[in-house]
């Protein structure tokens, strides 16, 4: 086994550990010292990148959002060999081109079908 | 072109190319077809079939490891391909009534599907590396798992879906568990030089435990007991054409990629294996029969008949001898055409409102329609072994098999078995032609329905009485299979 | 130090508790992400194997596996869904309209 196995190589990340830890803690601890407690119905809003909560956090989520997500997550996966090859697309050339212009044909026309049979539609 | 890879290596993937193009063109076909011209897409995926089958040609007496050694062009693939189109052919055939019967909405989806499992099935029978085997088995299993829910607003058909999903993908991961540790011990995921590498490993409990989870994982994808529960339920509730395919379809590839995983992969195993795979045929065919006796559905009746049949299947692997191989590959053939006959005839009885898969469906049904009632009849006795039909072939090929390896209480078991089966097989023939009471319409034979109990019983008898061409393919297919290795661990 | 058998037994324990969660838990979601608990111990022992062999196979399927673990993932959803508008219940001991 290498050295870079040993205990000793988890000295870094203990050390960002610590400090990471630390710089929260020490945040916190010196904002609530220091700040004022002024409290205000805008102050109390959850924040959500800057637009304004229309409704509670907590609401049922429409079923098509999960028709979405699930075509999400199957092309998503899909760059997972995307990655490799694009590693050693040097050394495949014209050869690895056509390979992976295949494979994002076959994906196309799944995509072009669940197009067309209005899978992506918000209705 | 990076090294290693040629353009011979795509010659020898034609079949599978052409299926895959034949796949993506029907699923093109579904959306750009107006909605009343969607019943030609049978018939495209029938052309795809036909295409694939007329790619197989040219490789009759190939014998070569395609790229890098993932696949195996040979004759052993050979004869398990031509059995997966002549069934997805047979299925097609059966589905044409049945999907406009249920008003299914998207055909083209149904046929792509059908097409994807005998891509998978295909890629599975080659596969002589654990990746292209997994590969197959989950373009496969995922294709069927859709196929069984494939009626949406039928619950019992949802809820077939959802069993075999969850119990496959439970199998899958115990499957390839005991393919990481197989990985790990030879570190290589080819199966043949797997199999170099294990010589001399045999004691090594880490690889008894590989050999047990893909016993397991293996059980599962052959509905062998007690990994079987699924069967009766994702049988019983999943389309009836698609019922056909699973039992047919999906057993015969799980049986190629067993004898590739343990008979090229781990040959110097064998005493491991086998007994494991003894004590399995035992516990499957027994529980099967019992179960099967038992039932008023016929559609689950014939799960479990299937389950047995997976038992008496297991009797060739437990042989482990070349004979044993050949038998196996015979009988699953012989298998594939009652089974495929049986289910037709079920398809034939649906009707609006009448799944028709009930034993007092059957009754009176050789005075309606003899012409089923005797197609049915042929296809119980096969089941059950009796000559001159095909079945009984197969059964006497598989227990000389057993007998020729000194497995005798083995093959006392699978004859005592057959003979409790038989209880089962006459009782629908008892149905038919003595029970008076008629129910409903009488069934249509639609031509392609007619095709399809035409091949089958035409099969059924012919194999039956003229068996050796298939004897002497199925024994050519056995021997490119390295056999010699288990025959020489076991003496 | 790390060695092999650290992770071998780790994927161990991954996979002893995806198995019991399969059979343990009443939920069908639950029993999902159980069966994906299992595929990950499975590809950890693949990449530790291959790490400790030196060879890039163990990677190369795990890569097959992340995409067929996606793949059964969105098929079961989907019909995990369709279940659930016949039922409204996501508990397996509901579906009865089979036998088990």
């Amino acid at each position: 086994m290498p050295s870079a196995y040993g205990a000793s190589a988890y000295i870094p990340i203990a050390i960002f550990v610590a400090v990471a830890t630390g710089f929260a803690l020490f945040t916190l601890v010196f904002s609530s010292l220091i700040h004022s407690e002024k409290y205000n119905k805008v102050k109390l809003e959850p924040y959500e990148c800057g637009i304004e909560p229309t409704t509670d956090a907590r609401d049922r989520y429409s079923i098509r959002y999960y028709l979405v997500a699930m075509l999400f997550v199957i092309f998503d996966v899909e760059t997972v060999f995307m990655f490799p090859w694009a590693v050693i697309f040097n050394k495949l050339l014209l050869f690895g081109l056509i390979e992976m212009m295949v494979f994002i044909f076959i994906l196309v026309v799944g995509y072009y079908y669940a197009w067309q049979k209005g899978a992506l539609d918000w209705v | 072109m990076p090294p290693g890879v040629s353009l011979s290596d795509f010659y020898y993937i034609l079949p599978e190319l052409v299926l895959t193009g034949g796949a993506l063109l029907v699923l093109i076909a579904d959306v750009l077809l107006p909605k009343e011209r969607r019943a030609a897409l049978a018939w495209v995926t029938l052309l795809a079939l036909g295409a694939t089958a007329a790619a197989l040609v040219p490789f009759a007496n190939t014998h070569v490891e395609v790229a890098h050694g993932l696949l195996a062009v040979d004759r052993f693939s050979l004869f398990f391909k031509i059995l997966f189109l002549l069934a997805a052919a047979i299925t097609v055939l059966m589905s044409i009534r049945y999907l406009e019967t249920e008003g299914a909405a998207s055909p083209g989806e149904y046929y792509f599907l059908i097409l994807c499992a005998t891509l998978g099935m295909m890629i599975m029978a080659g596969g002589i590396d654990l990746i292209t085997i997994m590969i197959g088995l989950e373009t496969m299993a995922v294709s069927f798992y859709i196929l069984a829910g494939y009626i949406k607003p039928n619950q019992r058909s949802n809820e077939a879906a959802v069993k075999y999903f969850l119990l496959g993908a439970f199998s899958l991961g115990i499957l390839l568990y005991g393919m990481s540790l197989m990985y790990g011990l030879s570190g290589t995921t080819n199966l043949r030089v797997m199999a170099s590498a294990f010589v001399g490993q045999e004691k090594d409990p880490r690889l008894m435990l590989a050999v047990i989870l893909v016993v397991a994982g293996v059980g599962f994808k052959i509905a062998a007991v007690p990994f079987h529960m699924w069967a009766p339920d994702v049988y019983e509730g999943a389309p009836t054409p698609v019922t056909a395919f699973l039992s047919v379809g999906s057993k015969a590839a799980s049986f190629a990629m067993l004898i590739r995983i343990f008979v090229e992969g781990m040959p110097s195993m064998s005493a491991d294996w086998r007994l494991l795979f003894y004590v399995l045929s035992i516990l499957t065919m027994t529980a099967g029969n019992i179960a099967a006796v038992t039932q008023s559905n016929v559609k689950r009746m014939l799960a479990y008949s299937s389950i047995a049949h997976a038992g008496y299947l297991l009797m060739g692997i437990v042989a482990g001898t070349a004979r044993g191989i050949t038998a196996t590959l015979i009988y699953l053939m012989i298998y594939s055409f009652m089974q495929l006959g049986a289910f037709a005839v079920i398809t034939l009885l649906r009707r609006k409102d009448v799944v028709g898969d009930e034993l007092k469906d059957f009754s009176g049904l050789a005075f309606r329609n003899p012409f089923a009632a005797f197609a049915m009849l042929l296809f119980m006795l096969s089941l059950g072994g009796i000559p001159p039909t095909a079945g009984f072939m197969g059964k006497f090929w598989l227990f000389s098999a057993a007998i020729d390896a000194h497995y005798y209480g083995l093959a006392v078991i699978g004859v005592l078995n057959s003979a409790i089966s038989l209880y089962y097989y006459v009782r629908i023939v008892v149905f038919m032609y003595l029970k008076k009471e008629t129910s409903g319409s009488d069934p249509v034979i639609t031509p392609a329905l007619a095709l399809v109990l035409g091949v089958t019983v035409m099969a059924t008898l012919v194999l039956g009485v003229y068996p050796q061409l298939l004897f002497r393919v199925a024994d050519v297919s056995a021997r490119t299979l390295g056999v010699a290795g288990i025959t020489a661990a076991i003496r | 130090m790390v060695t092999l058998n650290h992770y071998l037994i780790l994927s161990a324990i991954l996979f002893a508790i995806g198995t019991a969660g399969v059979f343990v838990r009443r939920n069908l979601i639950t029993i999902l992400l159980s069966i994906e608990i299992m595929l990950n111990a499975v590809n950890l022992t693949f990449v530790a194997f291959g790490r400790a062999l030196g060879s890039a196979d163990g990677q190369i399927i795990v890569f097959f596996v992340m995409t067929v673990a996606a793949a059964e993932a969105a098929v079961g959803l989907a019909i995990v869904i369709s279940l659930f508008r016949h039922k409204e219940s996501l508990n397996p001991d509901s579906f009865a309209s089979l036998k088990w």
